[in-house]
């Protein structure tokens, strides 16, 4: 067992046993080799079940407004609960537009190195069975039934988590420290300004391909930790707001009105990607509205729980400089 | 087979196109602003339809999707001016809302000028006018929106 599993394991058993949380929410092994389950625990003796690796992916904090709708649950009243960089994001999110309270939490931050896409690595074992995984802090040991292999760590990392400039949270009540951790600067992602370079006939066929291949699912909508809304537009009846088919032009409705709705406040875990069974690229374009919002008003989502949300505030000396005026000399 | 000629006549034909295009107007500055347009007679194309709303503020983004899906050639959402506002800082919220939803709009494919954005107060009916002149005139050039409205 590695040092920081141990850490968990012994924090989360006595926090349960002294009744200090009443749930614990992490990791477990998953069924499928390279996957993880997320794990409910309630029974201090079940800690031992509780894991950290590279393939921990899931954003646990989705889980929060769902047990503790309006902020409140009669039977767990104070949480647990295991968070990487990109989850203490989305949590300190969901505190300040207060869907839970922080006194309600107990945060178990963990620095984390990248999780490993097993979309990526799966092709590469070539449907050999996979005996056991074991890591070290460059490369993902992977003992096959024909043998060991290695594999770089970098090469295999989800999308989002290549270009994380904050894999160690912000917010917690404990740190886990796993990696040597080092503060990066957060760039805009390249593949983002790739398509932007191209021309708007392109940009459309794109957007349209990718999104056509929705099967409706809402997978994107129910993993994300900012999707609590009781009612979504997207079944709403009264009104409602696009048809229920999976012709282009509701999937393009309901996908342009999701994403939209992340503005400001995504904090670009990925986890709308690894849910989505289609494979739709949906982090091209929210990936966009954290870029944009960040140059624009110098916002970062879910740094910190003090500041106001982007679309909550205002200066009053915005930019303003894409409305219309009448031309000149008329 | 009746809906597949009146497309391609819209196609065919740009110079006699005439746009659809959805107006809302904030009850307190801009739609009193359409009104002095009227009652001043200031000539502007009639290609708009006008949804008053009580404040730019309320313009929720899905407003706009909604419209285009829809149908509309295009979109115009107008305000108080900064400062201005009935509600003192509806159109300030509002701003910063209309800003990431026009560059979102452009960075997916749609034309930057199918949705637009103005502040026109209670006074101006000239600036309305021509601020409908510019809309009509840009969404004409463009020709009619066919690649995301329901069919």
């Amino acid at each position: 067992m590695k040092p920081s599993e141990h850490e968990i394991i012994n924090t989360v058993k006595k926090l349960l046993a002294d009744k200090k949380i009443d749930l614990f929410i992490g990791y477990e092994q998953g069924t499928l080799p390279l996957r993880t389950s997320p794990c409910f625990l309630v029974n201090p003796d079940d800690s031992n079940k509780l894991i950290w690796n590279s393939f921990c992916a899931n954003n646990l904090t989705v889980y929060l407004s769902r047990i503790m709708p309006n902020g409140k649950n009669k039977k767990f009243k104070r949480i647990g609960i295991l968070c990487k960089g990109c989850d203490s994001r989305s949590l300190t999110g969901l505190i300040r537009e207060k869907q839970i309270k922080r006194e309600d939490l107990y945060i178990i931050g963990i620095s984390c190195q990248g999780i490993i896409d097993s979309r990526k690595l799966l092709p590469q074992l070539n449907s050999d069975e996979i005996l056991s995984i074991d890591e070290d802090d460059d490369s993902i040991i992977v003992k096959l039934k024909s043998g060991e292999e290695r594999f770089k760590r970098n090469h295999y990392l989800y999308d989002a988590c290549l270009n994380c400039a904050y894999p160690t949270p912000g917010e917690y009540d404990m740190l886990v420290r796993t990696a040597k951790y080092a503060p990066q600067v957060s760039v805009p992602d390249p593949a983002v300004k790739e398509f932007m370079g191209k021309p708007r006939e392109e940009r459309w066929r794109i957007f349209e391909h990718e999104l056509s291949k929705c099967i409706r699912c809402y997978a994107c909508r129910n993993v994300c930790p900012n999707c609590y809304c009781k009612e979504c537009f997207a079944e709403q009846t009264k009104p409602t707001w696009f048809g229920v088919t999976s012709e282009r032009s509701d999937l393009l409705f309901y996908h342009l009105t999701r994403i939209f709705h992340q503005a400001g406040r995504c904090v670009d875990c990925g986890a709308c990607v690894r849910a989505c069974p289609m494979n739709i690229n949906l982090r091209l374009f929210t990936r966009m509205l954290v870029d944009e919002v960040k140059e624009r008003f110098g916002y970062e989502p879910g740094l910190s729980i003090k500041e106001q949300s982007v679309l909550a505030a205002f200066e009053i000396d915005d930019k303003q400089e894409f409305m219309t005026e009448p031309e000149k000399g008329t | 087979m009746k809906k597949d000629e009146t497309t391609i006549e819209k196609k065919s034909d740009v110079s006699t196109f005439e746009p659809k295009i959805v107006a809302f107007l904030c009850n307190w500055c801009s739609y009193a602003g359409a009104d002095l347009a009227g009652v001043s007679r200031f000539q502007y194309p009639p290609n708009i339809r006008v949804i008053k709303v009580p404040c730019s503020g309320r313009i929720n983004p899905l407003y706009i999707i909604k419209a285009l899906y829809s149908g509309v050639d295009g979109v115009l959402v107008s305000g108080c001016h900064p400062g201005d506002c009935h509600y003192i800082s509806g159109n300030f919220y509002a701003r910063r809302k209309f800003a990431l939803l026009k560059k979102f709009l452009s960075y997916i494919g749609i034309e930057q000028e199918r949705v637009q954005f103005s502040w026109v107060s209670a006074a101006e009916g000239a600036r309305f006018a021509q601020i409908i002149e510019k809309v009509v005139g840009e969404i004409k050039r463009l020709g009619p929106l066919t690649y995301f409205c329901k069919d």
